[in-house]
């Protein structure tokens, strides 16, 4: 698929990643192969409690063990707290008083090997005195449950109460209103990599951390409060990173606290690494969430209103809870016009590890919710799934105009009608609907839906996102930005921007990965911000850099400064292009001209913070992006009736994207490719963490079953193109909201093959084979 | 005595290498630690992810589940030695022009699972592939490219190039 777009020299075709070599050679280092002279291992001592106060901890056995070198508790960190936002800080590096889930770290040893920092924690003592807990929301809400904080009632974590319109009235009137339940369940975020830490303190007073983190400026403010450093002194150090999808890579973690404190007390680097056992008992998970969807329409299928209750599960800490339960409504006002529109969201504390942010953040429930239910509201009125799709989705706006949703969002593009046209013309869906979806034991059904994701994300705080673009004296040049690339190609992107604009190729552009010592101030990777705000920050860097070379090429060229042209590695005059010198000669010549020059451009993103009102969490009014971007999506499965095994077919499964512009085709299809697949499929079919009492069940990847290469379709992606006035380039987000679009497209899929309803994801085999039963049963009733 | 250090001989990446281990040190540890050929990634260490797969006798092996000795004797290929010098081996150059590679966590594992199936099987179908690399997890990639990916090298490579 060799589509390009645009009339660029780079940009708008697939562009080779600019890491790709030493990531396919094995010489990529992600933070488990770091190696630091003379470092110790470390090891923290988890707790067997989901719920306990700690009366004592015992090292003294521990650190008389030869080898260790260094045992901390929570109490070495002098009562410090952490958290999402400052009223939320409600955890501690390592447990001091009481532990609120299973594994939650209580102490930490460093010694000079692994084995010898394990048997370390196997020696400390802990008596604790357990506690009666919370293992799901509906325990949580009870009155009288125990607390999991002692000093918030209700164990409510945060709750919303929004309210546009009048959707009373909008029921009242409607022709029919429905209300069902999804059920979405807790899930692992995936990453094969478990996150790991080496840190070191070069002087008692400086702090270098190298960790896999896809926001390295958490750490960076985090650590700084906790060890009392100036940020000026706190060195994080970003290594490849080996997937994040939101959560525990963006914040911190016992093993990452241990790491410093252990390395501080020791006097020596330490490295703590977790196991994929760790990872999959205590890294954050996605919030398990019932979501209570209520919508009116009228006869022809228009919605009227939308009502959501949502009751959530958060966990042991706030973590980023607030920011979650905000997104679950935040862009109900789109794919679709919403005239009237209420929102009521709540989550609990729980005796369960955290949860938190993870792909498709918050909106993946209720896109969930609304899509599914469109598929029934459809059905009831007779009314094609396509077609009610088509004739509520807002039309993509004339240029120069802007959409306003319901709450205030602003849309000056939405391809989802094209999307849905090229993905129904795809699949033929006229002719493949009247076909007989049962062959043998198997029946065969093809899904649709929809989704949107805000791409650029706002924030009241944080939001600063510079870049630098040096140009070394040979015409070489250094892109340092503070952007994180977890993955997604956002260095590739943001290198071949600067190289676009100086009229260089990419490989003369240079990226460094984050280090806080050098790279301008970033939020990280989350929010689908990166390409959006961390490009207009490379194009205002990159301009700035050309600015200053223009000025001199004007003087050496004899030319006004606004006919100098930069192209093909030459710098020529627009009206006279054999008036020219090479971009090579032009910087030396710049650089060595007395007084010499330094070209060092700088730029930072405006649009996070000047563009439209942000987002307010209490009212749910305002923007939360930048711009959005939009999905639709077909999926075709095949249920197995005899088993309830589905799975996805590989002909049929079509996702449309609309992403503005694709900056690098090749980059939005694969992130497309496993933004759909491997978080959507997944979250369909496979995935979901069994708990018992605080216990996670299926703590590997072999329990944790999870889609592999035999179980992935072999998806088309087309690209829908709408170029956003409000991104670089025209570019928004890629693949969040494609994340969102397929679980309900394939559990629509199966309703379509079978008649039965999965409302509460995974359709996992067992589920469908009940649900089929159940089918027969109320038919052969009804004979 | 039960424990001690013990005698390994193996070839890795083309090498005679000689080395004492613990009865109990698992492949993917002295490959990592002791040779620092950190390439071979750690993922979940029970045979489920694949990110430490390399090639033992030309087969696929996951190294977390068999120990260093049980390697005395027999050729052992890692990431590292896939490529010839500077030129990638045909399957990481697919890899690579086909932009199949995201963060690249469980690249390795993919290559060395393509290259024990294509040595065996010069001519895979898509169904071929995707049993061929069913052991290894990939979390972001959708596995469609690195699919597409092993089957243009395979192309490549019965081209005679």
């Amino acid at each position: 698929m060799a589509e390009t777009f645009g009339d660029y020299a780079i940009l708008g075709k697939p562009i080779r990643r600019v890491e790709a070599v030493a990531k396919v050679t094995g010489q990529a280092k992600y933070a488990n192969d770091i190696e630091v002279a003379d470092m110790l291992y470390g090891f923290v001592k988890r707790s067997p409690h989901p719920h306990a106060r700690i009366l004592n901890i015992d090292t003294s056995k521990a650190e008389k063990l030869p080898g260790v070198k260094a045992v901390i508790t929570g109490k070495d960190f002098n009562g410090f707290k952490w958290g999402w936002s400052n009223p939320t800080r409600d955890e501690e590096p390592l447990a001091v008083k009481k532990v609120r889930y299973l594994y939650e770290g209580v102490a930490a040893v460093a010694a000079i090997d692994k084995d010898i920092a394990e048997e370390a924690c196997d020696l400390i003592e802990v008596e604790y005195d357990p506690l009666p807990g919370v293992f799901t929301r509906e325990e949580a809400m009870q009155p009288g449950a125990p607390l999991v904080h002692d000093n918030r009632p209700g164990n409510v974590t945060v709750e919303y109460h929004w309210n546009f319109g009048d959707v009373d009235k909008a029921f009242a009137g409607s022709y029919l209103v429905r209300k069902d339940t999804f059920n979405t369940p807790r899930m692992a975020k995936g990453y094969i990599e478990p996150p790991a830490t080496v840190a070191y303190w070069p002087d008692p007073n400086r702090l270098v951390f190298i960790g896999a983190k896809g926001s390295p400026y958490f750490p960076y403010r985090i650590l700084s409060r906790c060890f009392n450093l100036p940020l000026s002194h706190v060195r994080i150090i970003a290594p490849f990173i080996g997937c994040d999808f939101g959560g525990t890579k963006n914040d911190m973690t016992n093993g990452d606290f241990s790491a410093v404190m252990l390395a501080k007390k020791a006097g020596k680097p330490v490295k703590v690494v977790n196991t994929q056992f760790d990872t999959l008992t205590t890294d954050l998970r996605r919030h398990p969430m019932a979501v209570t969807m209520t919508t009116g329409v009228t006869k022809d299928g228009i919605i009227t209103g939308i009502h959501n209750e949502i009751i959530s599960d958060g966990g042991a800490y706030t973590r980023m809870s607030p920011l979650t339960h905000f997104l679950t409504g935040i862009c109900m006002g789109m794919p679709y016009h919403l005239p009237n529109f209420k929102h009521d969201v709540a989550c609990y504390f729980t005796n369960n590890c955290s949860s938190a942010a993870m792909r498709g953040h918050g909106i993946y429930h209720t896109a969930f919710a609304r899509e599914c239910q469109m598929d029934m509201i459809a059905d009831e009125l007779g009314i094609d799934r396509v077609e009610i799709r088509q004739r509520n989705v807002i039309k993509n706006p004339k240029p120069g105009t802007i959409y306003e949703t319901i709450n205030g969002a602003h849309l000056a593009t939405a391809g989802t009608e094209e999307c849905l046209t090229k993905v129904a013309a795809a699949v033929k869906w006229e002719q493949i609907k009247k076909k007989e979806k049962v062959k043998g034991n198997k029946a065969y059904g093809i899904g649709f839906a929809t989704g949107c994701y805000l791409s650029g994300t706002q924030l009241s705080a944080h939001n600063a996102c510079a870049a630098i673009v040096r140009v070394c004296e040979d015409g070489s040049v250094n892109y340092l930005t503070g952007a994180t690339d977890v993955g997604m190609g956002s260095d590739t992107v943001g290198s071949a921007i600067v190289a676009e604009i100086l009229g260089l190729t990419i490989e003369d552009v240079d990226i460094k990965r984050v280090d806080t010592a050098f790279t301008p101030a970033d939020p990280g990777s989350y929010g689908s911000r990166v390409t959006v705000l961390a490009g207009e920050a490379a194009i205002n860097a990159a301009e700035d850099a050309k600015h200053q070379l223009r000025e001199f090429a004007a003087k050496k060229l004899g030319a006004m400064e606004d006919e100098i042209v930069f192209k093909g590695k030459q710098v020529f005059v627009k009206s006279n292009t054999a008036r020219s010198m090479s971009w090579e000669r032009l910087v030396r010549a710049a650089c060595y001209d007395a007084p010499g020059r330094v070209i060092i451009g700088r730029g930072h993103s405006k649009r996070s913070t000047d563009l439209h009102t942000l987002a307010d969490f209490s009212t749910g009014k305002g923007d939360i992006g930048t711009n959005y971007s939009f999905t639709a999506q077909a999926a075709q499965i095949e249920v197995d009736v005899e088993t309830g095994v589905v799975r996805c077919t590989d002909d049929n499964n079509v996702i449309a994207h609309d992403c503005g512009f694709p900056l690098n085709t090749q980059a939005v299809e694969t992130q497309v490719l496993g933004g759909s697949y491997h978080q959507g499929v997944a979250a369909a079919l496979y995935e979901e963490f069994k708990m018992d009492k605080g216990l996670t069940v299926n703590p590997n990847f072999v329990d944790y079953a999870r889609p592999r290469a035999y179980e992935a379709p072999m998806t088309d992606v087309l690209h829908v193109i709408t170029n956003d006035p409000f991104g670089p380039f025209g570019a928004k987000e890629a693949s969040e909201g494609s994340c969102c679009s397929a679980p309900p497209a394939i559990i629509n899929a199966i309703h379509d093959a079978t008649g039965v309803w999965i409302k509460d994801l995974p359709a996992q085999p067992e589920k469908v084979y009940w649900a089929l039963q159940e089918q027969k049963k109320n038919k052969s009733k009804k004979k | 005595m039960k424990g001690e250090p013990k005698d390994l001989k193996f070839t890795v990446n083309g090498k005679t290498v000689e080395l004492k281990v613990k009865p109990k040190a698992l492949l993917l540890d002295v490959l990592r630690n002791d040779l620092k050929l950190t390439g071979t990634r750690t993922g979940c260490e029970v045979s489920a992810c694949g990110a430490c797969t390399v090639n033992l006798d030309g087969k696929a092996v996951r190294a977390c589940s068999i120990l260093a000795l049980q390697a005395n004797g027999h050729d052992v290929v890692t990431i590292e030695g896939v490529a010839d010098g500077d030129k990638l081996h045909p399957i990481q150059q697919a890899m690579v022009d086909h932009g199949a590679i995201e963060c690249g966590f469980c690249t390795s594992g993919m290559v060395l699972s393509a290259r024990a199936l294509l040595a065996e099987n010069p001519k895979p179908t898509i169904e071929d592939i995707k049993k061929a690399i069913q052991g290894n997890l990939c979390a972001d990639s959708g596995y469609v490219k690195y699919i597409e990916a092993i089957q243009m090298a395979a192309a490549k490579m019965r081209g005679g190039e």
